[in-house]
């Protein structure tokens, strides 16, 4: 009883020191930023590595997705006449949820799990060690470019996702199952607000964008330097990562449309 | 008399329970190659992160160039760096960069100088190295040796005042080997460098070494030239400069009595 209330105290200690070191690691982040502004180079090959690497995935995505909910959401709508509603249903549910939400967590899976094994392998290989003594910061040469890239360019990977999806709904919706076209759009044109929705949509990326590069770069950062501290590493990017995603989504929905 | 370049007083310095150092006194006096030895795991890696202030002791004190490093603050060590260089064991080139662009890294990050100009330095520095021809390659592509060439070169790509070689002989042939011995030792005299090697390679060490410490259990054994180590009388010193299996560093890690541990066992119930 006693050996595992310790070992409870000891793992809730551990989380709290490195909830921390993470927020210490992000404050570091910060006071960096502006030496890499005046190299936008850093952050161009970032974008290209971080940012247009992820795209395909992105694209097919959100291509299926769009058409799936075309598809399920033309089933449900049929059966009380308002199938001319599809796109409002569409664009609505992308815009607010799925784009942000779905482009987060792949984003995760494909751009954080390669930065945090990319960062844990230069720890491994002393190369963050060598830039140190090369008198170069790491965290402003490596991991803030990095940073910015991720929160870049994921709100428009999410906006990217959204269209392409929207699309994937009218591919579906009209050409397939025949859906009016005009009611297609003008209804989405009709009810998606700017402000309520799209608005939102977009801040909701922006916020995970800068959670999931936060969260990538510190477990590359953290990484024990060692094959398995590594793999470990970047398996927690992925889980963390989309646990948080899924969790702020709530919250932020809930502040954004809860009343 | 000259001062030092690098003054260590009283260091101690621990990991967890285990103790690295327990108190060392150490100089690297200018102008020469000072070579730290002693067995894997003494911490003579540690000993350079101490000294390059990456990693800060229990209590001590390091001076390097006159600067209290225990006290500077993260601009401060950044400055003081500029004027060292670190042959990591690894290398640890970036490895996105080809050879040509691993040199001229710290000049481009840390200088102005045109584009022309850096390619004449990084040529030079190439050159000194025997690599000139090596400059397109990726580090994936060079041998263990050629990486550590690389990475000296570019150790010393903004003429530094000081070297620091961390075990600079592992797992080279002996070609290499032989190579290395050779570059930082006329490194250190041409460039007018101070150089600190750590090594436990005592053959290839001594050969260019003015001054040696042999370190042990934290504590500094025996220092001074190479030659007075051969005639050493320290029981230690001999067993490490002989290689002796065992000695007063046992060959058997501390364990528990032999007899008794099988007799815990399965087969004797």
């Amino acid at each position: 009883m006693l050996d595992m209330l310790q070992k409870l105290g000891k793992a809730t200690l551990g989380f709290f020191e490195r909830l921390g070191r993470g927020h210490l690691f992000l404050l570091q982040i910060f006071a960096t930023i502006p030496g890499v502004l005046i190299r936008p180079r850093l952050i161009l090959t970032q974008l290209y590595s971080v940012g247009v690497l992820t795209l395909p995935i992105i694209l097919v995505s959100g291509l299926f997705v769009g058409m799936v909910m075309g598809l399920q959401g033309y089933n449900t709508l049929v059966d009380f006449g308002a199938e001319d509603s599809l796109g409002v249903m569409v664009a609505l549910s992308l815009v607010r949820e799925l784009g942000p939400v779905v482009a987060a967590l792949l984003f995760a899976g494909r751009a954080g799990s390669a930065l945090t094994a990319e960062i844990g392998l230069m720890k491994a290989t002393e190369q963050l060690s060598g830039m140190e003594m090369m008198a170069v910061d790491p965290v402003q040469r490596v991991v803030a470019p990095r940073f910015l890239a991720s929160f870049i360019t994921l709100p428009l990977l999410a906006a990217i996702f959204s269209s392409i999806g929207i699309y994937g709904g009218y591919i579906v919706g009209v050409e397939l199952l025949g859906v009016d076209d005009g009611a297609f759009w003008a209804q989405m044109q009709d009810k998606v607000d700017l402000r309520g929705d799209v608005y939102n949509g977009i801040i909701k990326s922006v916020v995970f964008g800068f959670v999931a590069g936060w969260i990538a770069l510190y477990e590359g950062y953290d990484a024990v330097p060692t094959a398995a501290g590594v793999s470990r590493a970047t398996t927690r990017t992925v889980v963390h990562t989309s646990l948080v995603v899924l969790g702020l989504d709530f919250v932020l929905t809930a502040l954004m449309f809860g009343d | 008399m000259t001062e030092p370049v690098v003054e260590i007083r009283d260091l101690y310095f621990a990991r967890g329970e285990r103790m690295i150092f327990d108190g060392i006194d150490l100089n690297i006096e200018p102008g020469g190659v000072t070579a730290i030895m002693g067995p894997s795991g003494t911490g003579k890696t540690t000993l350079l992160k101490l000294i390059g202030g990456q990693l800060r002791p229990q209590s001590g004190s390091i001076r390097v160039f006159g600067e209290e490093v225990t006290k500077l603050s993260r601009q401060g060590l950044f400055e003081l760096r500029k004027k060292m260089g670190m042959l990591f064991q690894s290398g640890a080139l970036l490895t996105d960069i080809n050879v040509f662009e691993n040199v001229a890294y710290p000049m481009r990050e840390h200088t102005r100088l045109p584009e022309e100009l850096i390619r004449d330095l990084v040529l030079m520095k190439l050159q000194a190295v025997g690599l000139r021809g090596a400059s397109g390659l990726m580090p994936s592509e060079l041998s263990g040796g050629m990486a550590r060439r690389t990475a000296l070169a570019r150790a010393i790509a903004l003429d530094p005042m000081m070297v620091m070689y961390d075990e600079p002989f592992t797992g080279q042939d002996p070609i290499s080997k032989g190579v290395l011995v050779k570059l930082i030792r006329e490194l250190n005299d041409a460039l007018g460098l101070t150089s600190i090697v750590v090594s436990h390679d005592v053959s290839e060490t001594a050969a260019i070494a003015d001054y040696v410490y042999l370190l042990s259990q934290g504590k500094v054994i025996e220092h001074g030239k190479p030659e007075s180590l051969w005639v050493s009388k320290s029981e230690w010193a001999r067993q490490f400069l002989d290689g002796s299996p065992d000695g007063p560093v046992s060959f058997h890690y501390p364990a528990a009595d032999f007899r008794d541990d099988l007799m815990r066992g399965g087969l004797a119930k």
